[in-house]
């Protein structure tokens, strides 16, 4: 075993060993890494087949069910008007994205200064993610003059929450010894914050936003689907509600694919970030083979 | 530094003249819903000397010594260091270090920065703390590992990490709050010497908890015996043995004698406990 033959060496590298021999010996199909692409990538192809024989096996109409490979067509075809929609939706799903984090982050602040600021606010932070977005987004888009700032407004307020609560209970989550040494050497108020409760409060950050990212993106599609804006301001949201007015069944199905390989990159980069930022430390980014 | 001249720190039975490193004059602590985890305690150690407070859990071992720290406020009485209530310790030249029974680490930063952390609390300059950190880590063997991350050491070695820590400050006075207690039995043993090594080395005060019975004999120049519910002060012993202290002490007659009479004494306590129960 190769455990076995590392004990003897050091600790640092007894801890990097066991991968790299891993990697050497074992078969590139039996490798995990290779696994997590290849498995999803397989069910995918079979998935993809079956829709496309069934399609063209049943003579099912475009205007019902379109096969993939009418829509990948369609998709080519579209794409100067797809692609910048696409970017449109990508701006505001960023922008509420980036706004929902600075917020979030700025009122986990607050409400770990004191218990009683949180106890008096908490339940309006919940108020805000229980009220469904569709009902209030016609609400914003009246008050806020520019439409491209009224859907970044309501993508950002449906993104919100995951990072108040998570980022929250991270600041709070603190080894009590860690503090009590902190407090015993006189750690100033401002020297916890940075040495303590924002390196504890990571990974639970983190967590937020793999959720909130996804969450901005549907934010984002709800507020144009509300906002119904057209012209050179419409998202994939306006394309897919015009796709569906003129049977275009096809680019519907190419504008949700696009929405779909946007909601999978976006998580797949908070999952690298994360990993970047714990991966050396944090038992949740740690391998688990 | 103040450095007290040697022939103080000399071994506890000649301690009578020499300047008390901590007194507890009457302090207790009783929690406002009226458990009494400590009835008032009377006690002077003197610099230089290894002391054990030694009990079963719930005697107020760590209560008494959280006070000793200033971590807890006792509910009556008085606790001195260097003659001085512990929260003025900062203006004083000397300095106390607490050791937790975890080895209480930040999981995110290496060993380096872990150790590091106390000076840079504290403000001292980067470079003098980096070397003061090489220091301590060669004083306890680990400055090989001085940028591993906590987790890839072994619970032993973490502790190590967590004793260098308390030393990077240059403290006169080491609280130690059962540090061995999470490690196994050869571990600890290991530590126990090289705790002693060091104790005579840098000729520290130490106040050590514990609730092995062989630990205590081992390491103390004395020996307070403590008993729960409520927790107190029974017995003082002095271990009348000379340092540097072999593995032989643990298996010669003396060593024995003196296991038996704390032994003893834990349990009339507890009898005269159940007496007054019933």
């Amino acid at each position: 075993m190769s455990t076995l033959a590392t004990t003897t060496t050091t600790a640092s590298t007894a801890r990097r060993a066991p991968a790299v021999r891993k990697a050497a010996r074992i078969p590139l199909l039996q490798q995990p890494r290779v696994q997590r692409v290849i498995y999803p990538l397989i069910v995918g192809t079979v998935l993809v087949a079956i829709w496309q024989a069934l399609v063209t096996l049943m003579e099912l109409p475009p205007y019902l069910v379109p096969s993939p490979y009418l829509m990948m067509e369609t998709l080519i075809k579209d794409w100067v008007p797809l692609g910048n929609a696409l970017l449109v939706t990508l701006k505001i799903t960023v922008f509420s994205f980036v706004l929902a984090t600075i917020a979030g982050v700025l009122i986990s602040f607050l409400f770990v200064q004191s218990k009683r600021i949180e106890t008096a606010l908490f339940p309006y932070a919940v108020l805000l993610q229980v009220t469904p977005i569709v009902a209030v987004a016609p609400l914003i888009i009246i008050w806020v003059k520019n439409p491209v700032a009224a859907m970044t407004v309501c993508a950002a307020l449906v993104a919100l929450f995951p990072i108040i609560a998570n980022t929250t209970l991270g600041l709070r989550s603190i080894d009590p010894d860690l503090q009590s040494y902190f407090k015993l050497n006189r750690a100033t108020r401002w020297q916890q914050l940075v040495r303590l409760r924002i390196p504890s409060a990571l990974p639970y950050f983190f967590g937020g936003l793999r959720i909130s990212s996804g969450l901005a993106l549907i934010g984002a599609v709800v507020a144009e689907f509300v906002a119904g804006t057209g012209g050179s301001g419409a998202g994939l949201a306006y394309q897919i509600l015009q796709a569906g007015f003129q049977l275009n069944i096809p680019r519907m199905f190419a504008a949700l694919l696009l929405i779909s390989l946007t909601g999978v990159g976006l998580f797949v980069l908070m999952a690298w970030l994360s990993k970047l930022a714990l991966g050396s430390w944090h038992a949740s980014e740690l391998s688990q083979d | 530094m103040n450095r007290v001249e040697p022939d103080t720190l000399a071994p506890p039975t000649a301690s009578a003249h020499a300047v008390p490193a901590v007194e507890v004059l009457s302090a207790e602590k009783t929690y406002p819903n009226g458990t009494q985890a400590l009835l008032p305690v009377d006690l002077t150690i003197a610099e230089g000397e290894f002391v054990t407070l030694l009990g079963p859990s719930g005697c107020g071992k760590s209560t008494l010594l959280k006070m000793v720290a200033g971590m807890l406020e006792p509910s009556d009485g008085r606790l001195l260091v260097w003659r001085k209530p512990v929260a003025q310790l900062h203006d004083c030249p000397h300095k106390l270090s607490f050791v937790f029974q975890s080895a209480t680490l930040m999981p995110w930063a290496s060993v380096q920065t872990n150790v590091r952390l106390p000076l840079d609390l504290a403000g001292v300059p980067r470079k003098e703390a980096d070397a003061r950190v090489t220091e301590a880590l060669e004083l306890v063997g680990l400055d090989k590992f001085a940028s591993a991350l906590p987790r890839a050491l072994s619970g032993g070695m973490q502790m190590r990490v967590s004793i260098a820590r308390g030393l990077v400050t240059q403290p006169d006075l080491l609280l130690m709050d059962e540090p061995f207690g999470a490690l196994d039995e050869i571990t600890r043993h290991k530590l126990d010497a090289d705790l002693l090594d060091l104790w005579r080395k840098k000729k520290l005060t130490v106040i050590f908890v514990t609730h092995s019975i062989h630990e205590a004999v081992f390491l103390s120049s004395r020996v307070i015996m403590m008993a729960a519910r409520p927790g107190r002060v029974v017995e003082q012993f002095t271990i009348d043995e000379p340092y540097p202290r072999t593995p032989d002490f643990m298996v010669s007659p003396q060593f024995s004698r003196y296991a038996k009479q704390l032994q003893d004494s834990l349990l009339r306590a507890s009898t005269a406990q159940e007496e007054s129960l019933g």
